[in-house]
């Protein structure tokens, strides 16, 4: 069942409606995502060949190179986007990925990150 | 985030494409960090320059970008993809080539100086203490914030372009005295000897995933083991900024011990030996290259070793001697690239790499999908040399 959450701040501004794919680790954008496919290739995540495409992907916060923002960057011209991102912290290189591509990005409280789980279908406006 | 009226017209597209563009980006990060204002700053340095890591369509962004975008402050830039004087050896294929080439042909159209360094600090004049500059290359962006008295966000390879563009930044916490504290301290309890050992400390400290760390110790870190810890720091987490033994009252503390020194190592030790030697993640200043010219006095490496550093550090070290030693030494030099994202360093001709850096190992495994075998600088040079 579609339930509806709230966040701590909208980043960047749009509907937000969709299933959950959750990630347990932090995000290094620039090596755990093949943006060709979309597919999440590091075996250590626990989404290890999952597709994040038009997913509502939920991390705690993005790690390592500043070049992640041009992976996200990447992820839209290959049509293998996330529909919106969640996190607990968003750094500049989430922000300014998600603004180039233009898919909402907000940040959630703690307590909203450990309940929401992978498969849950959400909106938020 | 407030903004004058010049920067709400530039953001409305009042001022062109490119300028529109600087300003969603700046207002998205100011955002997401609770700035307030944006502020001028004296010196952008930019990432998202390697072809293997921004890709066709990064190529075609900075190709568009670049038509209408000028920069209004001195702009350095990161490592391209390969060293243009050493294409004839390489199996590089033409499309990267011609790829990298309209990368590059971009940034220098926007007027940034092709300076292909990650180690800015160690070859520009660094500027007076306090003032306000962009760095996006996480190991500059903490050097510059914990050694050059700067102040610097850890920029995204964007938000950097955007400061260069517009010459402003986001005015965020780490850029105001009064909120420039330590939220965590590590108290190492080991006895840190060598370069490896601070990065491998480093990236613990990152892994706090907290953007100021205080490291609680013993030490007199020299350049390179800096430079280490820096790297280490920028691979594994948030950190913008490290302390040594400067943390506050009340300020959380964790200890780095044997175990977690063995569980970082372990994560990036992935193999027991190597095809291949590299240094060079950051790339290497005069300073390493002058320690590993003595180094190497009268010995020869047993397998290639490869060797990365700036252009300006590279033609230093020719005029000087010490690439001549190195040369002898066995060793090839390249310069404008990094081992990191280098297509010269591929599952095609290796399965693993022999480093001291921890930077380079977290990529060379997890981007590169190569094994690497960390060890310090003077074990590689004494378990991989023979006298000559």
């Amino acid at each position: 069942m579609k339930t509806q959450q709230t966040v701590k701040k909208f980043i960047i501004k749009g509907m937000i409606n969709g299933i959950v794919l959750k990630s347990d680790m932090p995000i290094n954008f620039l090596s755990l995502i093949d943006v060709k496919t979309g597919i999440i290739k590091d075996p250590s995540s626990n989404l290890f060949q999952k597709s994040i495409k038009n997913v509502i992907l939920v991390f705690p916060h993005a790690i390592g190179s500043s070049v992640g923002a041009y992976s996200i960057y990447s992820l839209k011209s290959n049509n293998k986007l996330p529909s919106a991102m969640l996190c607990k912290n968003a750094d500049l290189i989430v922000s300014s990925g998600c603004a180039l591509a233009n898919i909402p990005l907000a940040t959630i409280y703690d307590n909203k990150y450990e309940e929401l789980q992978t498969g849950d279908e959400i909106m938020i406006s | 985030m407030e903004l004058t009226k010049y920067e709400q017209d530039a953001l409305d597209g009042n001022h062109g494409d490119a300028l529109e563009i600087a300003y969603r980006i700046l207002v998205a990060v100011g955002e997401a960090t609770d700035a307030t204002k944006l502020i001028p700053i004296q010196w952008a340095h930019v990432s998202g320059v390697n072809y293997n890591t921004i890709g066709n369509a990064g190529a075609k962004f900075l190709s568009e970008f670049s038509e209408t975008a000028k920069t209004r402050v001195m702009t350095t830039l990161n490592p391209t993809g390969y060293d243009i004087d050493q294409l004839q050896n390489s199996d590089i294929d033409e499309n990267f080539i011609h790829e990298q080439d309209n990368i590059n042909n971009s940034y220098v159209k926007m007027g940034v100086t092709p300076s292909f360094s990650c180690i800015p600090y160690d070859i520009y004049k660094i500027p007076n203490s306090g003032t306000q500059v962009a760095f996006a290359e996480s190991n500059a962006a903490i050097h510059a914030n914990s050694v050059d008295h700067l102040k610097t966000n850890k920029e995204s390879a964007f938000s950097a372009l955007a400061s260069a563009i517009t010459g402003k930044s986001i005015y965020s916490n780490i850029r105001n005295d009064d909120f420039d504290s330590p939220e965590i301290s590590v108290k190492c309890q080991l006895d840190i000897q060598n370069e490896l050992e601070c990065g491998i400390l480093g990236y613990y400290v990152g892994q706090t995933s907290k953007k100021i760390v205080d490291i609680d110790g013993s030490f007199n870190m020299n350049e390179i083991e800096t430079k280490s810890l820096c790297g280490g720091i920028g691979a594994s987490g948030q950190c913008v900024k490290y302390t040594i033994n400067n943390s506050k009252p009340g300020t959380e503390k964790i200890n780095f011990d044997k175990n977690d020194f063995g569980n970082v190592y372990d994560k990036l030790n992935t193999s027991d030996d190597g095809d291949l030697i590299a240094f060079g993640s950051p790339q290497l200043g005069m300073i390493e290259l002058l320690q590993m010219s003595n180094m190497l006095k009268n010995k020869k490496f047993t397998k290639p070793c490869m060797i990365f550093c700036p252009r300006m550090v590279k033609n230093q070290a020719n005029v000087l001697g010490f690439a001549n030693k190195l040369k002898r030494a066995g060793c090839e030099i390249f310069s404008d690239c990094c081992m990191c994202f280098t297509p010269l360093l591929t599952k095609k001709n290796l399965d693993s790499v022999i480093t001291n850096s921890v930077k380079g190992s977290y990529y060379l495994n997890t981007k590169n999908k190569l094994h690497t075998n960390l060890k310090p600088l003077k074990q590689i040079i004494n378990e991989n040399t023979t006298n000559r």
